[in-house]
Order: structure tokens, then C-alpha cells, then sequence
């Protein structure tokens, strides 16, 4: 099963949920931080890395000596990533997603693939615990090619726990899509509940079974959960504003290992999640 | 000698349009009687990326030798200089004064993009 989370606003605790279930459940678990703009399970989970790995994402090359100009890349492009211009064929590898198709159509067969540099990806453990994240290459704008490649690191034989972007454009949805349950963070405030409304959006779109989890539920309104009410989201857990938590988290501490006694809230949360996602 | 110049209207009295990429639309003059096309830029203008680059692509096509504009942003002067376009940032005023600034030798031909490329 995999288990994705995942919240619209940014900084409600998606980092906090994932690792402290994670940690909680000790054994046959996997956690794959697929915020690679800024990843940070790492600082909480303090993996022994094992591996590091450069992915790199096909961009076209051409040998200008064969090119006869014929403009059929440059027309195929949707992302003005190869042109032609004077005698000139220009590439921008920037710009390319990677398609294949000016390598494809090219007639002379002058184009060949080089590598863009996406970033790394990092695999270790830490005892039961697997453990994968990628760091996207400072300057790159894409994010889901080096988030699928994390993705792939998916074992079946382990329970997966993906600790989204935040947001809702692409890189979340490379994230959450294809997932069995998605189990969103919110805080109680009129930002978490604007921006849970975004994300909630597209995981009915994506036709995942959901939940919410509230953080820091004794602070801000009662908004977020009259709207839970209103759209079905079953609030399963509850995390107080406690300072001992913010403490925990500013040492690097899962909390469950300061205030052991939410281990079982959280081994609770997920039979919740296992009976949800049948 | 055509010039092409980013206008916001479609004749010499038009004022320069700043952006180059996204602009309204594209003059093409004849240095020498001033005569003119114009060219609709509209599909640029809501392009997601690459508009700098597909606008110098039509510039190229249609022979000009000079860019008068506003902003020009790396990938687009990237594509000019391979076309050979010579590119002045920082026009203003209309079409008209654009190129008549050009051909009295105020406004110099730049080596350089002038801002940052969009994401």
C-alpha cells in the first residue's frame, strides 16, 4: 500500500505526519520524500545513506553536419526547446520535457540524446526503516521527472509512506497520483482551510480514498471542520499546538520518540487508513 | 535595412511595446521609405514558455537585421544573435522616433540580455 501526504498550504505538518507514522510503525515501512525542492524526512529520520545517484533526463543533441534544416523538430516541439533559425539549430535544454519527439522525426537522424542533470537521489535506512529522497539540482525548474524517479523506488513487499509537495500543480500530483489513500494535513486556520480546499479539489479528481489529519487543532476557528463535515473528510487524528511537539521539532526529533505515547495514536491512525483504503 | 520594432498598435505612430515576447505586435520597417508589415503576435502573448524564442524565430523569417525593444531576455537574444539580429533594449517613445533613434545612431545595439528569463 502507499500511502501519500499531502496538504494544499505548505509548513501544516505533511514532514511531522509522515515521519512520526513512519517511525511509529518501526518495521516493513519505506518513507519517500518526493518534496525535492526542499526535503526534509531526512532531518528527522537521520538515515544511513547507502547510495547516491545522479539522474540525469534525455535533451536532444544534433550534429549540425547532416542537418538538412528541415524544420521538423522545431514544428514537433511544443516547447520551443529546439529551433531553427538562419543555418542554425538551437536547443534549449531548459526548456525540453524530454519527449523524444525531434529525435523521432528528425528524417536525417542527426539528432541523439544528452543528459540534463535533474539532481540526486539518496537511499538508506535506518534500522527497519528504508528510506529514499531526491534533491533537485539547484536551477532546474521541473520537479516531476526527479519525482517519479523517487517514485520508483516504491517497494511492494513494504508499506510506502511519499511525503508530498506542497501545492496543487504538477509536482503534487506526480506525487499523490496512482496512490491508495491520500491522508492531507491541514491546520485550523483560514489559509490551511483555503488551500485544503485547492488540494481536496484535485484528490477528488484523482478519485483517491482521503482523510485529514488537523495540526495544531487547538489554535485558529472552526472552519476547517464544518468544511470536513460538509465534503465527507473523515478527521482522523487530532495534533495539539503543545510546545513539546515544536520543541521535538526543532532538535531534528520525531515527536513520538519524546512523548512515546502518541505511538499508538498514530499505529491507530493507520488501521484507520487500512480499513479506508479496503 | 528592415527593422523589426515591438509596438502595441499596428502603424508608426504606435507607441513601443516594452516586452518583446509577449508584445501586441511586430513591426517590420524598410529603413529606407519606411514602409512597413505588420506582424500579429497574438500567439505568443499567452505562450507558457518559449514566446522570446518563437518571436526572434519570426523576426528571423521575415529578414530583419535589427530588433528595437524594450526587455529582451536570454533564450530570445540567445536566438537573435544566432540569426545574426542585432538587438537595442531599452527603446521607447513610438515606432516611428524607435527607428529614426536607431538610424541617427542613438540607440546602440546591445551585447546582452537586458532582464532575467521567466519560469
Amino acid at each position: 500500500m502507499i500511502i501519500s501526504v499531502a496538504s494544499g498550504k505548505g509548513g501544516t505538518g505533511k514532514t511531522t505526519v509522515a515521519t512520526n507514522l513512519a517511525i511509529s510503525l518501526e518495521s516493513d515501512v519505506q518513507i519517500l520524500d518526493c518534496d525535492v525542492e526542499e526535503p526534509n524526512c531526512h532531518l528527522f529520520i537521520a538515515p544511513v545513506i547507502e547510495e547516491v545517484r545522479t539522474i540525469t533526463t534525455p535533451v536532444p543533441k544534433v550534429d549540425e553536419e547532416g542537418c538538412t534544416l528541415c524544420r521538423k523538430c522545431a514544428e514537433i516541439c511544443q516547447f520551443k526547446a529546439i529551433v531553427v533559425i538562419g543555418e542554425t539549430v538551437l536547443s534549449f535544454p531548459e526548456l525540453c520535457h524530454s519527449c523524444g519527439g525531434c529525435m523521432e522525426v528528425c528524417p536525417e537522424k542527426v539528432i541523439t540524446e544528452a543528459g540534463r542533470e535533474l539532481g540526486v537521489i539518496e537511499r538508506g535506512h535506518r534500522n527497519g526503516l528504508d528510506f529514499v529522497h531526491g534533491r533537485l539540482r539547484v536551477g532546474e525548474a521541473m520537479s516531476p521527472p526527479l519525482i517519479r524517479k523517487v517514485r520508483s523506488f516504491a517497494r511492494s513487499d513494504m508499506l510506502t509512506i511519499i511525503d508530498a509537495p506542497p501545492g496543487t500543480s504538477c509536482p503534487v500530483i506526480t506525487a499523490v497520483k496512482g496512490t491508495d489513500f491520500v491522508l492531507m494535513v491541514t491546520e485550523p486556520t483560514p489559509f490551511g482551510l483555503h488551500d485544503l480546499n485547492l488540494a481536496l479539489e484535485a484528490v477528488k479528481i484523482l478519485g483517491i480514498p482521503r482523510a485529514l489529519v488537523i495540526n495544531r487543532s487547538d489554535m485558529g476557528d472552526d472552519q476547517v471542520r464544518a468544511y470536513a463535515e460538509r465534503e465527507n473528510l473523515p478527521i482522523l487524528m487530532e495534533i495539539p499546538f503543545d510546545r513539546r511537539i515544536a520543541e521535538a521539532y526543532s532538535r531534528g526529533k520525531p515527536f513520538v520518540e519524546v512523548m512515546p505515547e502518541w505511538k499508538e495514536t498514530f499505529l491507530e491512525l493507520y488501521r484507520h487508513i487500512e480499513e479506508m483504503a479496503g | 535595412m528592415k527593422i523589426a520594432v515591438t509596438s502595441k498598435g499596428t502603424n508608426l505612430d504606435s507607441q513601443v511595446d516594452p516586452r518583446f515576447g509577449r508584445a501586441a505586435y511586430i513591426l517590420v520597417v524598410d529603413s529606407e521609405d519606411f514602409g512597413f508589415e505588420v506582424l500579429d503576435n497574438k500567439e505568443n502573448v499567452n505562450a507558457l514558455k518559449g514566446a522570446g524564442i518563437q518571436a526572434a524565430c519570426m523576426v528571423s523569417d521575415r529578414g530583419a537585421e535589427v530588433l528595437l525593444t524594450g526587455f529582451c531576455g536570454p533564450n530570445a537574444f540567445k536566438t537573435l544573435k544566432a540569426a545574426k539580429i542585432g538587438v537595442a533594449n531599452d527603446a521607447g517613445g513610438s515606432v516611428r522616433d524607435a527607428v529614426k533613434a536607431y538610424l541617427d545612431g542613438k540607440l546602440p545595439l546591445s551585447n546582452k540580455a537586458n532582464v532575467e528569463g521567466q519560469w
